[in-house]
């Protein structure tokens, strides 16, 4: 470590997510598990920690929610990003069949997750839950890593009219094995409760306001633990 | 037979390791998990009376020297802190592990009132902070560097508070000796020394700017250790007050030199950045060797001892 504490990359490509938000990937990689997250400055504006959406290139799914992910989102080509990290305890592998529920945003959280599945052969369903259509974000990256990709929204405007969890239970297909969420937090505990009836394993991904990133401040506590150094990813138990 | 138990101001600490101030205690519950996990004496982070949201991101980076921070002093209030406190009390005294509340003013009069408060929840001890860096943009000089200052914040602590008190002390201050001289003189019980350094600023080269949001930051980790173990050494030698030594304290060797230097308890922050909370036992653990290692059953038989 240097007395840098950030590295620097570029914006290479941008990848629309419709009225979400929009996908930045950057012209270098990141070593680091999937479920692992990065804390993104831009100078002068804020800093604030983002899921690796991808290693290689490494790549960051922004959803447009305030001040700092707006101007995010109004990065271009060639604009540089500052990164450290990265930080936390990611997912790891289990199963031969398993299946990835993500709420908003929280799509990002298991792009990864999906891309080191899918070469052990592992077949992969993928539940992308949002409002509407327009605020789907990563279907086509979870098609194009050849998961078998099932769609809820609140308004029927794309897949079933229901949350994630009816999606689930509509999906056909081979028996999973295995459960992944990252979402919204009352959509983390109906898929905890979902997998404890079914007798799953499942792990979810938290997600709380947080400063350091590094298990020193303490303001992402979620009860004893910090999401930040303990996670984010924990058994579903957590939630139960 | 190695004994980990030491005393501080007549109270019993389980092990010699002090969680710091500022680091995990924002809740009852991480207070609770670092007793859990091996820390003798567990405290809070610093509140103020009135709830302070904190300067923005990035509060708190890691360097190749350590960790520099402005978190700011973010804290809920002495009233909401209160409650978080007497919480944590009830869940700690079983596990024998006391609580350090830790109380920070920007006038003689703050820490007045706050003390107050946090006095209902009747902590083991109260930790004045008087030596915050971070927040001089807003508050001017922390009373730590000033002697006077130092003695009048105590005063009126000890004015309206019988129980334990101790005075965080700043490694900056010209003269640390002539500050705690003034706040043994004004009623402290015992001693922290002391808080972060500086404040220090990094510059991000390609951003052109300081990378701190708050521009400064104060010092911690392994760049403090040896500007600590000076000032606990010196006011060892100076003043007959318990000290808890904390400053880049990250291994059992780390905690024995302060004990050396003259500590009675040891504290332990920046070290969890990273390892997390299983520091305490890491350290307990290679501290309980050493001391085997070189005969010594009792923290209080080698404390001071390298004063030659």
């Amino acid at each position: 470590m240097s007395s840098q504490p950030h590295t620097v990359m570029r914006v290479a490509d941008l990848v629309p997510e419709g009225a979400a938000g929009v996908t930045l990937i950057l012209d270098g990689a990141l070593d680091c598990q999937p479920g692992q997250f990065i804390m993104a400055w831009l100078p002068g504006i804020e800093e604030r920690p983002f899921s690796v959406m991808d290693d290689a290139p490494l790549s960051l799914s922004v959803a447009h929610v305030g001040p700092f992910t707006h101007a995010l989102c109004l990065l271009q080509p060639g604009d540089r990003l500052w990164l450290r990290g990265p930080y936390g305890h990611g997912f790891a592998l289990h199963g031969a069949h398993p299946l990835l529920i993500a709420g908003g945003s929280g799509a990002a959280g298991l792009t990864l997750l999906a891309k080191r599945a899918r070469p052990r052969g592992d077949q992969v369903s993928v539940v992308l839950g949002a409002r509407t259509a327009d605020l789907l974000m990563l279907r086509w990256r979870y098609e194009e890593l050849g998961c078998v990709v099932a769609i809820a929204t609140d308004d029927g405007s794309c897949g079933l009219c229901g949350t994630a969890l009816d999606a689930c239970n509509a999906l056909d297909g081979p028996q999973h094995d295995v459960l992944y969420a990252c979402g919204p937090e009352p959509m983390l505990r109906a898929v905890a409760r979902y997998a404890r009836d079914r007798a799953l394993p499942c792990w979810v991904s938290l997600e709380r306001v947080m400063k350091c990133g590094i298990g020193v401040c303490g303001s992402c506590h979620c009860g004893e633990r910090l999401v930040c150094a303990d996670g984010p990813v924990f058994a579903s138990s957590v939630l139960l | 037979m190695t004994d980990l138990c030491v005393e501080l101001c007549g109270v019993k600490l389980p092990t010699p390791l002090v969680l710091a101030s500022g680091i995990w205690g924002c809740c009852a519950e991480t207070l609770v998990r670092a007793a859990r996990e091996g820390a003798g004496a567990v405290t809070a982070k610093s509140c103020s009376l009135e709830p302070r949201v904190g300067h923005p991101n990035p509060t708190v980076l890691p360097w190749s020297g350590g960790l520099i921070n402005a978190v700011g002093l973010s804290n809920p209030g002495a009233p909401a802190e209160r409650d978080v406190l007497r919480t944590a009390r009830g869940e700690l005294a079983q596990l024998g592990v006391p609580l350090i509340a830790s109380v920070y003013g920007h006038s003689v009069e703050g820490f007045w009132e706050a003390v107050r408060l946090i006095a209902q929840a009747e902590p083991d001890f109260i930790e004045l902070n008087i030596s915050c860096p971070n927040v001089e943009s807003e508050f001017g000089k922390p009373f730590a560097l000033d002697p006077d200052a130092a003695g009048r914040v105590t005063a009126a602590a000890r004015a309206v508070y019988a129980g334990k008190l101790l005075v965080k002390l700043s490694p900056n201050a010209p003269e640390i000796v002539a500050v705690a001289r003034a706040v043994a003189a004004a009623g402290a019980d015992g001693l922290t020394a002391v808080n972060t350094l500086g404040p220090g600023m990094l510059i991000d080269v390609r951003a052109r700017r300081p990378v701190l949001a708050n521009r400064v930051g104060g010092i911690s980790g392994p760049a403090l250790h040896p500007v600590a173990v000076r000032c606990v050494y010196e006011l060892a030698g100076a003043l007959d007050l318990p000290i808890i030594g904390t400053g880049g304290v990250r291994s059992g060797e780390d905690a024995l030199r302060m004990v050396m230097a003259g500590a009675t308890a040891v504290g332990v922050g920046s070290a969890l950045c990273g390892e997390g909370i299983g520091v305490f036992r890491r350290i307990l653990n290679e501290l309980e060797g050493l001391m085997t290692e070189e005969g010594i059953d009792h923290l209080a038989d080698v404390r001071g001892c390298a004063h030659v």
